[in-house]
């Protein structure tokens, strides 16, 4: 099995408003997997149907070759960790309170700490750079600072894939950059499968191995990056204007949307 | 202590021993204090079953002060305990059973329950858990879906209370039965019906619902960083979240069947201690439990000795000491 996560038939609505409709992939193991589409289009209620916490209708998720549904909420947690898009702050736990609290899954009920979650700590918080905000409240973080520590803690899961909605999304470049570095390292270093739902198509083309374009619950097109990001599918999913050329830095594809003052000279 | 205790069991130890002494202070206070006035000499001798101690006094101390200082304690633990667990459920600081209008419905349940007879417990004590979880559902209703949970929350909650008082009103204007002869005083909140076999129910029924609060404690803090991602780290949200809202309306409308609605105390302590010893919901539940008792115990003193002559309800202690403190929060949270 090669598959980390596969998403089989799934619909999901409520009331007459369908949401998703019959939405099949595949992830791959050990894959950056990118998630786009425009407003709308279902991409985060997509991530909480494989997050476990919104129950579809119709279809089947299978986690590392078992169905969701197989799996306990413990053994869930230690296999798929999730970073929201709005991390809360309102509350005043230290940074490393936080991050500890990823060890939850394989503590018991109380959360106690143990002797391998000391290190395990300490290594999430060396990789995401926050070592030096340890004793920090969260209320008192950035907001890149704030993603780095709900990714700390996601990596305290020891997860095999990690599930993250806009992470770059209300970040300014260094972030958004530093954070998808973030990602190609632990996917590259550490086997983990990473999939993200982004609104940055030109970071999808740089990072992603593999996307997804959605629109009003379907699939537009999956598969390569250089298959998917075509001038031909992604108008027809944006329904604007867009110039897609070869990425200066490299073998990818760079997506400019054309501004209308610029259409009539065309 | 050996080394490999967590740091967090070290500080649930190290809180709730330092908080059990203020207890123990503040109860000894409480037995110590009276109108019949008799020296702290005097009251330890009698705690202590001393042959020098005086059957009169002695007699005033176990039957009349220290029952009435257990339920203080016992009520101020519940209350706010409520508070906390409110306060993280619907990541709300100004809710409290008092101001959403739970402990006023339980106040209603309560007072049918002694029109038709019944007694403390459990007919009460259950008319009352039937009114705080009606509340309690009409309240989650009234405010599931909207956008601005938080404030549509607290005008519910105020809603809710002003239609509790009318209908509390109404029933007392409907009866002239002598049973609802001290029923104004109980409706602030009196804590001077105790006796001891009322006291060892309650608290056989409440500990073990402080037992079972503590035991999601965790999960509590794990909620906080929002629902979805407490999911994934295995939470199981509605069984917290269900377990934990008919735990404390089950409490909180239990020490109201015995004592009225006292308002204001699950703002107090959940603040006073979060300040103190941060957010952590296992320090924190016992914390709130020791501490609740001993700030419910303080201000029941209070009642005793502030009027020149007889006693005012605990209630109105809490709520001049607990208003400011809300109307401060609602500010500061605002900004």
């Amino acid at each position: 099995m090669n598959t980390a996560l596969a998403v089989h038939n799934v619909s999901y609505g409520y009331g007459a408003t369908s949401i998703l409709d019959d939405i099949s992939f595949n992830v791959p193991k050990g894959a950056f997997y990118i998630i786009i589409g425009p407003n709308g289009s279902g991409k985060t209620t997509l991530m909480k149907i494989m997050a476990g916490s919104a129950k579809f209708k119709k279809g089947r998720v299978d986690i590392m070759g078992r169905p969701c549904s197989q799996y306990s909420r413990q053994e869930l947690a230690r296999t798929i960790a999730f970073v929201p898009q709005n991390i809360p702050d309102d509350f005043s736990f230290t940074v490393r309170d936080v991050v500890l609290m990823g060890r939850s899954p394989h503590q018991g009920v109380l959360g106690l700490e143990r002797k391998e979650d000391g290190r395990i700590l300490k290594q999430a918080m060396m990789f995401t750079g926050i070592d030096h905000l340890a004793h920090r409240a969260i209320d008192q973080l950035s907001g890149g600072e704030r993603q780095r520590v709900f990714i700390a803690r996601a990596i305290c899961q020891k997860p095999r894939i990690i599930l993250l909605d806009e992470p770059t999304a209300a970040l300014d470049l260094a972030h958004q950059v530093r954070i998808m570095d973030l990602m190609e390292q632990l996917k590259r270093e550490k086997g983990v499968t990473v999939v993200m739902v982004s609104h940055d198509i030109n970071l999808a083309a740089m990072y992603g191995d593999c996307l997804l374009l959605l629109k009003k619950g379907r699939i537009v097109s999956q598969g390569r990056t250089d298959e998917v990001l075509t001038f031909e599918t992604l108008e027809k999913a944006y329904g604007c204007l867009l110039l897609v050329d070869e990425s200066p830095l490299g073998d990818f594809p760079r997506v400019t949307p054309v501004p209308h003052k610029l259409k009539l000279e065309i | 202590m050996p080394k490999d205790v967590p740091i967090v069991a070290k500080r649930i130890l190290f809180v709730s021993f330092f908080l059990l002494l203020l207890l123990l202070a503040v109860c000894f206070l409480g037995v110590s204090t009276g109108s019949s006035g008799s020296g702290f000499k005097a009251v330890w001798w009698a705690l202590m079953d001393d042959s020098r101690s005086d059957p009169i006094t002695a007699s005033i101390i176990w039957n009349i002060r220290f029952p009435r200082v257990i339920l203080a304690a016992l009520v101020g633990a519940t209350l706010s305990l409520g508070g906390l667990v409110f306060q993280a459920l619907l990541r709300n600081p100004l809710a409290e059973p008092y101001i959403l209008g739970v402990s006023g419905g339980s106040a209603i349940g309560a007072i049918i329950g002694i029109m038709m007879g019944f007694s403390r417990f459990p007919g009460v004590s259950m008319t009352a858990f039937c009114g705080s979880m009606a509340t309690l559902l009409l309240l989650l209703l009234m405010t599931c879906g909207h956008s601005k949970f938080k404030d549509s929350l607290l005008l519910s909650g105020v809603m809710v209370n002003a239609f509790a008082g009318a209908i509390i009103m109404f029933l007392m204007s409907m009866t002239q039965d002598s049973r609802l002869h001290n029923i104004m005083f109980w409706l602030m909140g009196d804590l001077s019906l105790a006796d001891m076999r009322q006291i060892r129910i309650l608290a056989f029924v409440l500990v073990p619902c402080f037992c079972l609060v503590f035991r999601f404690s965790h999960s509590m803090n794990l909620l906080l960083m929002g629902q979805e991602v407490a999911e994934t780290m295995g939470v199981n949200i509605r069984l917290v979240t269900v377990t934990l809202l008919v735990t404390t309306s089950f409490m909180v409308s239990i020490t109201v069947s015995y004592c009225g609605p006292v308002g204001f105390v699950g703002l107090v302590m959940p603040h006073l201690l979060r300040l103190v010893i941060g957010p952590d919901h296992r320090t924190l539940v016992p914390a709130c439990i020791i501490g609740g008792g001993s700030y419910m115990v303080f201000c029941d003193i209070l009642s005793r000795v502030l009027p020149d002559q007889g006693e005012m309800p605990a209630g109105v202690v809490t709520a001049l000491i607990g208003a400011p403190l809300f109307i401060y929060l609602l500010k500061r949270s605002g900004r």
